[in-house]
């Protein structure tokens, strides 16, 4: 595998993995911009546990679940205030966490502060990708079981999912707490894949992509996320060859352009996403899914 | 007595929604809550669930002071609500708001579930589609049908009669009396209140949050001067 493949094919996984940090919540009718906040919080204690001279110096197999199950613990502890809110408000509630995140990690020497954080440990794909299948798959079979099903009634509406018993608030809390665990995960993967992590690699602007990737791919099934962060990781990389291969810079420096035009369209008519359950009934049938439910 | 309702008094800040609210159903019984728009009736529903806390009073369900209960464990003791409006989930297919009856028990069998099919066969013709493109009866199908899934002892049923064509409120009503004969126990709320006294035993109409008059369906039914002031006959 050439250099150039596998590094794609690593920042396609990690990619996969936070779509579905924010599909979770997404699921049950969450909007999360937090996506940052959480990548920051895990990479850089992933880092820290790993790290030799600054941290404690564990080995990467327990400093990557740590860090996953730590954010998780703070995710479930933030998830009470910002439950409150709701809709355009939880956008604006989960962006400021991760600027807040940003800033306190900003001004936290013991992490190198502005100057970045070296992580020694070293995973590579034979690391990422069976975590991230790990992590699709699990997802897939959440999302059809009864849990499953009571996020997406919760999604639908909150107050007729409360009539059928559903705890709508708990079922919130473990969607975003779940969404934390993920979330945190890839933070701790993506800086033992590079080695050195800084907060400017989690912006705002990355937290926008991430919920891009999970509603222009669709929250109404556990394709959609897969899709949109496959769709947001290669067709940029696609037009770049593309644009190389017939000799047109405007294609090869304009991608980003091109790309944005794409987006601009899918949203236009597809606004549910790619894929959407009608189209997955269309594709599968009645009989795929006549077994997943019962 | 299956259910007790005693001085109930509901509040939403200021305003009085129901007042000294007093309601008994028997077991086996079909009880009918009539009165214009904004009587309290579906506060009344919403208080029996557990979905709006009482200021006062008492509610008893099968013996037990259900005061304290959660949503959830009132439905698994057998309360079930048929919401106004329907209120089916529509992203969701035909199957799975079925199953969503069914979440809060865990008992449920694909047997139970058949059993709704086979009562509804036109939920069966659509049981993969999206719930969105069932029609305003089938819709009202498929609310009963999730809500008997939950395997309830008293259903009370909002306004079921809403938007439904004349053909179709005989449907409903004789699918509701076929129901009450098999053993469950209904609360119905209605504007329609000719075909709710002809199958219910008892009625209260409800003025204001207040229970102005009670008695059997029949009385109801023929009192000329309540039909004239409460139910514009």
């Amino acid at each position: 595998m050439s250099g150039y493949l596998s590094a794609q094919l690593s920042i396609l996984c990690l990619n996969i993995i936070i779509a579905y940090a924010i599909f979770l919540p997404a699921a049950s009718g969450q909007l999360n911009l937090g996506a940052g906040g959480f990548a920051i919080i895990g990479g850089y204690l992933g880092g820290w546990l790993n790290s030799d001279f600054d941290g404690l110096g564990l080995a990467m197999q327990l400093s990557i679940p740590l860090a996953a199950l730590a954010t998780a613990a703070i995710a479930f502890l933030l998830s009470f205030p910002i439950l409150r809110t709701r809709g355009v408000y939880m956008v604006l509630a989960t962006f400021a966490f991760a600027e807040v995140v940003a800033g306190i990690v900003l001004n936290l020497e013991v992490v190198g502060g502005a100057a970045g954080f070296p992580v020694d440990g070293h995973a590579d794909l034979s690391v990422l990708a069976p975590i991230c299948v790990m992590v699709v798959v699990s997802c897939f079979l959440l999302m059809s079981t009864r849990f499953g099903l009571a996020m997406r009634s919760v999604h639908d509406d909150e107050n007729v999912a409360s009539l059928f018993g559903v705890n709508v608030h708990w079922v919130r809390v473990a969607a975003f707490t779940l969404g934390g665990l993920l979330g945190g995960l890839y933070g701790a993967l993506y800086g033992h894949q590079y080695n050195y992590i800084e907060v400017q690699n989690w912006n705002v602007m990355f937290s926008i992509y991430v919920l891009l990737y999970v509603l222009l791919g669709g929250t109404q099934s556990p394709f959609g996320p897969l899709l949109g962060a496959l769709f947001f990781t290669v067709v940029p990389e696609l037009l770049r060859s593309f644009g190389a291969a017939v000799g047109s810079e405007l294609i090869a420096d304009g991608r980003f352009a091109i790309f944005g035009a794409l987006i601009v369209l899918m949203m236009a008519f597809r606004p549910e996403g790619i894929v959407t359950r009608t189209m997955l009934e269309r594709l599968m049938g009645r009989g795929a899914r006549e077994k997943g439910a019962t | 007595m299956l259910l007790e309702i005693d001085s109930l008094d509901v509040r939403y800040g200021r305003n009085h929604a129901l007042q000294n609210l007093s309601l008994q159903i028997d077991h086996g019984e079909i009880v009918t809550v009539l009165g214009a728009n904004g009587a309290g009736k579906s506060s009344l529903l919403k208080a029996i669930l557990g979905m709006v806390k009482p200021a006062a009073g008492q509610i008893r369900f099968d013996g037990a002071d259900v005061d304290r209960w959660t949503v959830p464990k009132r439905v698994r003791n057998g309360l079930a609500l048929v919401p106004e409006g329907r209120q089916i989930l529509t992203s969701l297919t035909v199957h799975e708001n079925l199953l969503m009856g069914a979440y809060p028990r865990r008992d449920v069998r694909a047997a139970d579930i058949d059993a709704i099919y086979q009562r509804f066969s036109n939920l069966a013709a659509r049981r993969d589609m999206s719930a969105s493109v069932l029609s305003g009866g089938e819709q009202q199908m498929l609310a009963i049908g999730r809500a008997l899934l939950s395997k309830p002892v008293l259903m009370m049923l909002d306004e079921p009669s809403l938007g439904l064509s004349p053909l179709l409120v005989q449907e409903l009503f004789s699918l509701l009396q076929q129901l009450n004969t098999d053993g469950l126990s209904l609360l119905l709320v209605e504007q329609n209140t000719n075909m709710a006294l002809k199958v219910a035993s008892r009625g209260y109409i409800l003025e204001l949050g207040r229970v102005v008059l009670q008695g059997p369906a029949v009385a109801l039914a023929a009192d000329e001067q309540l039909q004239s002031a409460y139910l514009g006959e």
